[in-house]
């Protein structure tokens, strides 16, 4: 049995269709990274596992249990936290405030605000200060934290490089071991190729809705991974 | 000299009332980014709520508060969650149209059942006390009672904001209702709370409308106006702003009825204008994009 599993997942927006039939496996501990172009599904695969876009009942399981169709508090409850693409902190909450919105559902768990701070300990002189005055990294590491204050057995990240300095991103990554320390699966949503290929243990390309490649990143040449990428 | 600070002590206590009638729609703004056009009515059928307990259960009128917050906390909870959690969107016209249009039921519903006539409670002696200041200056009790009511309530809830988990799960999911969800936050419970508490101050105001004056089934609309203009010239999501706003409608009313006794109320909507016109965001504006 897998961690995660979805079975000929669609989903979509209305009348717009994004997923079509996708099959996608995560074990437990696992690092996976999903990769393809803007407008490919990337998003909306994550979206449905949280709860945002609810797809058929079925078509998503999670240590044995159904979950697709759930509300996202559900899902949170039921241990997987997602930060969401652009951030999107709290803006009239400071940093500590929005970490403790993380812990809302009190699951059971080692995430403190404190060891937040210790795996990211920019933030720490920036405890009390609004999540407005960071600068977009530290929004970043915010956004990260308040997702692992619910404790979460698999933690969900849409696009955590986007639009912020290598050397920021580079410290971002560098905050993953200490998460999966715990045994915390992760699925990595990444525009960044090089380094979704770095830091995962599995990849995903997906394409136009449906899955066009999948493997380890060792045994993907860089020809499969255009040609996945960009359906060439 | 005397008679000016008067009218605008007066003045300062009516916007108390004021202010307990514009909390609850502050709040349903602030937290749900809803206006609740029933609001005004959900006063009145409070008012009429604690004329029947004093009428049937022979309470005390400021008793009678035992029975009516709670009453107005269950309805405001049933309120959200079942009827306007399911039109609440992107689109602010729909809770609109079923606000208004369960004010025009309880007006009617409070028509059928107690008649046009107008209804009061009397409290006692308490409606007249009043207290010397010196000079020629005197305070009612009931107003100050009313004002003191106003300061603590919305202090209480300023507290609940700012330092309960509670009140901060209001805070991130006015921010941002998605990534609330995200966060385990369900916003369907915690609308329908905040309703509730909403609801439970309107029980307080209306208790106190019901001593005050004399009420009917259609005056809702018209309190509804004045907690409008208390929330508008306070700033949308701000509560002490909604106590400014309450303040400075009451003064600019007790002005008005200072100058000629027909002048009191258009005082307070040229004021209102005056502000709209000035500062469109209110005087205490605390929501971005409002």
């Amino acid at each position: 049995m897998s961690f995660l599993s979805t079975h000929k997942l669609e989903a979509g927006y209305g009348d717009f269709r994004a997923l079509f039939g996708i099959d996608f496996e995560v074990a437990e501990g696992e690092a996976v990274a999903i990769i393809g172009a803007n407008g490919a599904g990337k998003s909306t695969l994550l979206k449905s596992i949280s709860g945002l876009v609810r797809p058929p009942p079925g078509s998503i399981r999670f240590r044995g249990a159904p979950i697709a169709g759930l509300s996202a508090p559900a899902v949170v409850a039921a241990g997987i936290a997602m930060v969401p693409e652009g951030r999107r902190l709290f803006p009239s909450l400071s940093v500590e405030e929005n970490l403790l919105v993380g812990a809302h559902t009190r699951r059971p768990g080692p995430w403190t605000v404190d060891r937040v701070l210790d795996l990211f300990p920019a933030l720490a002189p920036r405890r009390t200060t609004p999540a407005t005055l960071l600068s977009g990294g530290q929004q970043q590491m915010v956004a990260i934290g308040r997702a692992l204050m619910s404790n979460p057995a698999l933690l969900l990240c849409d696009e955590i490089s986007l639009g912020l300095a290598p050397v920021v991103v580079k410290s971002i990554y560098e905050a993953i071991p200490g998460i999966r320390a715990d045994g915390t699966t992760i699925i990595l949503v990444e525009q960044d190729v090089g380094r979704a290929l770095a830091v995962a243990d599995r990849v995903y390309c997906l394409q136009e809705g449906r899955v066009s490649l999948h493997g380890r990143p060792a045994s993907l040449t860089r020809e499969q991974i255009t040609a996945a990428y960009f359906g060439v | 000299m005397a008679a000016a600070i008067d009218t605008i002590l007066q003045g300062v206590l009516l916007g108390g009332l004021y202010a307990l009638f514009a909390t609850g729609l502050s709040l349903s703004f602030g937290i749900m980014r809803m206006v609740n056009v029933a609001h005004g009515d959900l006063i009145i059928l409070a008012s009429y709520l604690a004329w029947v307990t004093v009428a049937t259960l022979g309470m005390n009128a400021f008793a009678a508060a035992l029975v009516v917050v709670p009453a107005m906390t269950v309805v405001g909870y049933g309120l959200q969650r079942y009827v306007l959690n399911p039109v609440l969107s992107d689109d602010p016209l729909p809770p609109l149209l079923v606000t208004f249009g369960l004010s025009v039921i309880i007006q009617n519903l409070l028509l059928e059942g107690f008649s046009a006539d107008a209804r009061g409670i009397d409290a006692g002696v308490i409606e007249t006390a009043s207290l010397a200041l010196g000079g020629d200056l005197a305070v009612g009790w009931l107003p100050l009672l009313v004002f003191a009511s106003a300061v603590a309530v919305i202090a209480g809830l300023e507290l609940l904001l700012s330092r309960t988990p509670l009140g901060r799960a209001f805070r991130a999911t006015s921010d941002d209702q998605t990534v609330a969800q995200l966060m385990g936050i369900d916003n369907r419970h915690l609308y329908a709370v905040a309703m509730a508490l909403a609801c439970a101050v309107t029980g307080i105001a209306g208790i106190y409308l019901a001593i005050r004056t004399t009420f009917g089934p259609m005056m809702g609309p018209s309190q509804l106006l004045f907690a409008f203009e208390a929330v508008i010239i306070g700033g949308m999501g701000s509560l002490w702003g909604t106590l400014a706003g309450g303040v400075l409608l009451g003064v600019s009313q007790s002005i008005g009825f200072r100058l000629d006794p027909g002048w009191g109320i258009l005082t307070g909507h040229l004021a209102f204008l005056a502000v709209l016109v000035m500062r469109p965001q209110g005087l205490f504006a605390r929501t971005r994009d409002a």
